[in-house]
C-alpha cells in the first residue's frame, strides 16, 4: 500500500499482496499472526522516524533561520516548530486516515479516524511479505507531512502572521498534503497506479512544498523593500549547522522509505551520500564559472538541490547515476536561483521553489533515466525510458496543479480569518518582536 | 606634544605596534573603524544576489607623543603599515594644547 518504488517491477504482485496485508489487525488474524514484524525492521524505522524530526528541528529552523535577518531568526524557526507539531496533531486525527486509510479511492481516502483500530499488534506492509509496526508506519509518515509543510514557509516567512501560518498549515495540509500522499504512496492512489517512480518523496514533499511556496510567495507579495535592500542572510554558519543536519536526518527520510532494513535501504544510504557530495560541489564550480567565487551558501544550497533530486531516486538508481543526477540538478537550480528569479521579481524569500521545487521536478524526471539498468539502476531488462520518462512528467504536472490550486485555497482562507500578513511596522521592526515578543540576540 | 592619528589596515596593527615600541612609544589608543576612500568597498553574492557594502573595515590609532618624536613616529608607521596597494589608509599630525595623567595629576608632557 505504501511508496511508489517498486511500481514498475512489482505493481501488479506488491499491489495485491499490499492490499491484503493492510486490514490484517482487523480482519484476517492468521495473516497477522503469520506476519510478525521484524524487530529490526521496526527498530530501523523508528530510527529512520527520529532522523527525520532532527532534519525539522533542528535541521531546517537553523537552515532557514540562519538565511533570514536577525530580526526574524525567532520567528522563522517558531514557524517551522509549530506547524510541525500542527501537522503531527492533525495527522493522528484524520490525517493518516485520508492518506492511508481502509476506504478510498484513487484521490482519497478515509477511516482509521484518531487512529481508531490501531493497536500495538497492528501492522503495515513493506514491499515485500514483511510487516512493520502499524503506530511505527503512522510515525514515520507523520514526519513526513510535518517537514512537508514546514518546507512551504520558505517562501512565506519574514512577512506572514503566525496566527495565519498555522490557519494555513491546517487547510494546507488537509486539502493538498493528504490527497497528494495518498495519490503517490497508497495503493489505490492515482499516480501509485500509473506507475511513477517516487522512492521518498520527491513530488509529495519537495515538488509539492515547492511550488506551494511559490504560490503562497506570490498571493502575500515581496517583503518590504525587496528586491532593492540588501537582505543577506544573518547567519551563515547557523545555515551550515542545518545544512549538516537536514544531510544526517534525510538518510532517516530516503533510507528509510524502503520500510526495511534491506538491500534497497543500502543503495538509498549511498545515493544519499554521492549525489549530495556531488550536489554541493557542482554549485561551487557553477559559481566559479559564471565568475563568482565558489561559497559557503552555494555549497549548502548544492547540498539540499543534491538531497531533493536524489530523493525520488534514493532506491531507484546507482550511485553514478546518483551521482550524475545530483550535479544536473544542482546546476538547474543554481541557474533558476540566481538568474531566472530575479528576473522575474517574485520573493521566494528562502528559495523554497527554486530547491525543493526546480531540484524536486529535475530529479522526478530525472529518476526515470537513471532507473534504466544500462545507466547502473535497477529497472528490468524490459525497462523504458521514454514511456516512464512521460509517467514521471504526468505525475509532477498533476501535483502541481493540484498544489497550486490547493495553496490559493487556503492563503485565501488564512487571509480572510488572520489578515495574512503583519503590519508594515511589525515587518520593519522584525517579527521576533512584533509576533513573539522576544529577540533572538541580546 | 602631537597626536598621531592613523588609518591602517587591520592586519598591519601588530606591525605598526612593534614599530613604534622600537621607537620609544610606550602606550596607543586602537579602534575599530569603517570608511571608504580609493578602495570602495566589497561586493558579497548571496545566491547570485550582488550586496555592495561600500564601507571597509579599518583601525584607527592614536598616539600622542611630545614634538621631538613626532617625525619618528609617522616614519614608523608609515614603513610598517605601508603594504604598497590601495586602501593602506592615512596618517594624520594634530597639535595637542594639553594633557592630564588623572591618577597623578601630572601635566604636559611628563603625563605622557
Amino acid at each position: 500500500m505504501i511508496l511508489a518504488r517498486p511500481m514498475i517491477r512489482a505493481a501488479a504482485a506488491t499491489g495485491l499482496s499490499l492490499f491484503a496485508a493492510l486490514p490484517a489487525w482487523a480482519q484476517d488474524v492468521a495473516t497477522q499472526a503469520a506476519s510478525m514484524p521484524n524487530p529490526g525492521n521496526n527498530a530501523w524505522m523508528m530510527t529512520a522516524t527520529v532522523l527525520v524530526l532532527l532534519m525539522i528541528l533542528p535541521g531546517l529552523a537553523l537552515f532557514y533561520g540562519g538565511l533570514t535577518r536577525a530580526k526574524n531568526m525567532l520567528a522563522t524557526m517558531t514557524q517551522i516548530g509549530a506547524v510541525a507539531a500542527l501537522a503531527m496533531l492533525i495527522w493522528v486525527t484524520y490525517g493518516y486516515g485520508l492518506a492511508f486509510g481502509p476506504e478510498g479511492n484513487a484521490f482519497i481516502s478515509w477511516g482509521k479516524f484518531f487512529l481508531s483500530g490501531v493497536t500495538p499488534d497492528s501492522t503495515a506492509a513493506t514491499f515485500t511479505s514483511e510487516v512493520i509496526s502499524e503506530y511505527v508506519f503512522i510515525s514515520f509518515q507523520m514526519t513526513f507531512a510535518a517537514i512537508t509543510i514546514a518546507l512551504v514557509l520558505g517562501g512565506v516567512v519574514e512577512r506572514m502572521k503566525f496566527s495565519a501560518v498555522l490557519v494555513f498549515a491546517a487547510v494546507w495540509l488537509t486539502i493538498v498534503y493528504f490527497p497528494i500522499a495518498h495519490m503517490v504512496w497508497e495503493g489505490r492512489g492515482l499516480f501509485f497506479t500509473m506507475g511513477a517512480l517516487d522512492f521518498a518523496g520527491g513530488t509529495v514533499v519537495h515538488i509539492n512544498a515547492g511550488v506551494s511556496a511559490l504560490v503562497a510567495a506570490i498571493m502575500l507579495g515581496k517583503r518590504k523593500g525587496y528586491p532593492n535592500e540588501p537582505m543577506p542572510p544573518h547567519s551563515l554558519t547557523l545555515t551550515m549547522v542545518g545544512t549538516g543536519l537536514l544531510w544526517v536526518g534525510w538518510f532517516g527520510f530516503n533510507a528509510g522509505s524502503a520500510l526495511e532494513a534491506n538491500g534497497s535501504a543500502a543503495l538509498a544510504m549511498i545515493n544519499t551520500f554521492v549525489a549530495t557530495a556531488a550536489a554541493g560541489l557542482a554549485w561551487m564550480a557553477t559559481e566559479r564559472v559564471v565568475g563568482h567565487k565558489g561559497s559557503a551558501l552555494g555549497f549548502c544550497s548544492g547540498i539540499i538541490s543534491g538531497l531533493v533530486a536524489i530523493t525520488p531516486a534514493a532506491g531507484n538508481s546507482g550511485p553514478f547515476g546518483a551521482i550524475v543526477l545530483g550535479a544536473v540538478a544542482s546546476v538547474v537550480c543554481f541557474v533558476f536561483v540566481a538568474r531566472v528569479k530575479p528576473a522575474l521579481g517574485y520573493d521566494d524569500s528562502l528559495d523554497a521553489f527554486g530547491i525543493h521545487g526546480i531540484g524536486g521536478m529535475v530529479g522526478a524526471i530525472g529518476t526515470a533515466i537513471v532507473y534504466a539498468p544500462s545507466l547502473g539502476g535497477p529497472g528490468g531488462a524490459d525497462y523504458a525510458i521514454g514511456g516512464q520518462i512521460v509517467t514521471q512528467v504526468s505525475a509532477v504536472a498533476a501535483t502541481v496543479v493540484v498544489s497550486a490550486i490547493g495553496t490559493a485555497i487556503a492563503i485565501t482562507i488564512a487571509k480572510a480569518l488572520t489578515g495574512l500578513r503583519v503590519a508594515p511596522d511589525v515587518e520593519l521592526e522584525g517579527l521576533d518582536l512584533g509576533e513573539h515578543g522576544e529577540r533572538a540576540y541580546n | 606634544m602631537k597626536l598621531i592619528m592613523a588609518i591602517i589596515k587591520p592586519f598591519k596593527l601588530d606591525d605598526v605596534r612593534d614599530a613604534l615600541s622600537a621607537v620609544g612609544i610606550a602606550g596607543m589608543t586602537v579602534s575599530e573603524v569603517k570608511g571608504f576612500g580609493r578602495q570602495k568597498g566589497q561586493t558579497e553574492i548571496y545566491r547570485g544576489a550582488e550586496y555592495s557594502t561600500n564601507m571597509v573595515p579599518k583601525i584607527k590609532l592614536e598616539v600622542v607623543c611630545d614634538d621631538a618624536l613626532a617625525s619618528r613616529v609617522v616614519e614608523a608607521i608609515q614603513q610598517a603599515a605601508n603594504s604598497g596597494a590601495i586602501g593602506d589608509g592615512k596618517i594624520f599630525v594634530l597639535d595637542v594644547a594639553h594633557a592630564v595623567r588623572i591618577r597623578t595629576g601630572e601635566t604636559g608632557e611628563t603625563a605622557l
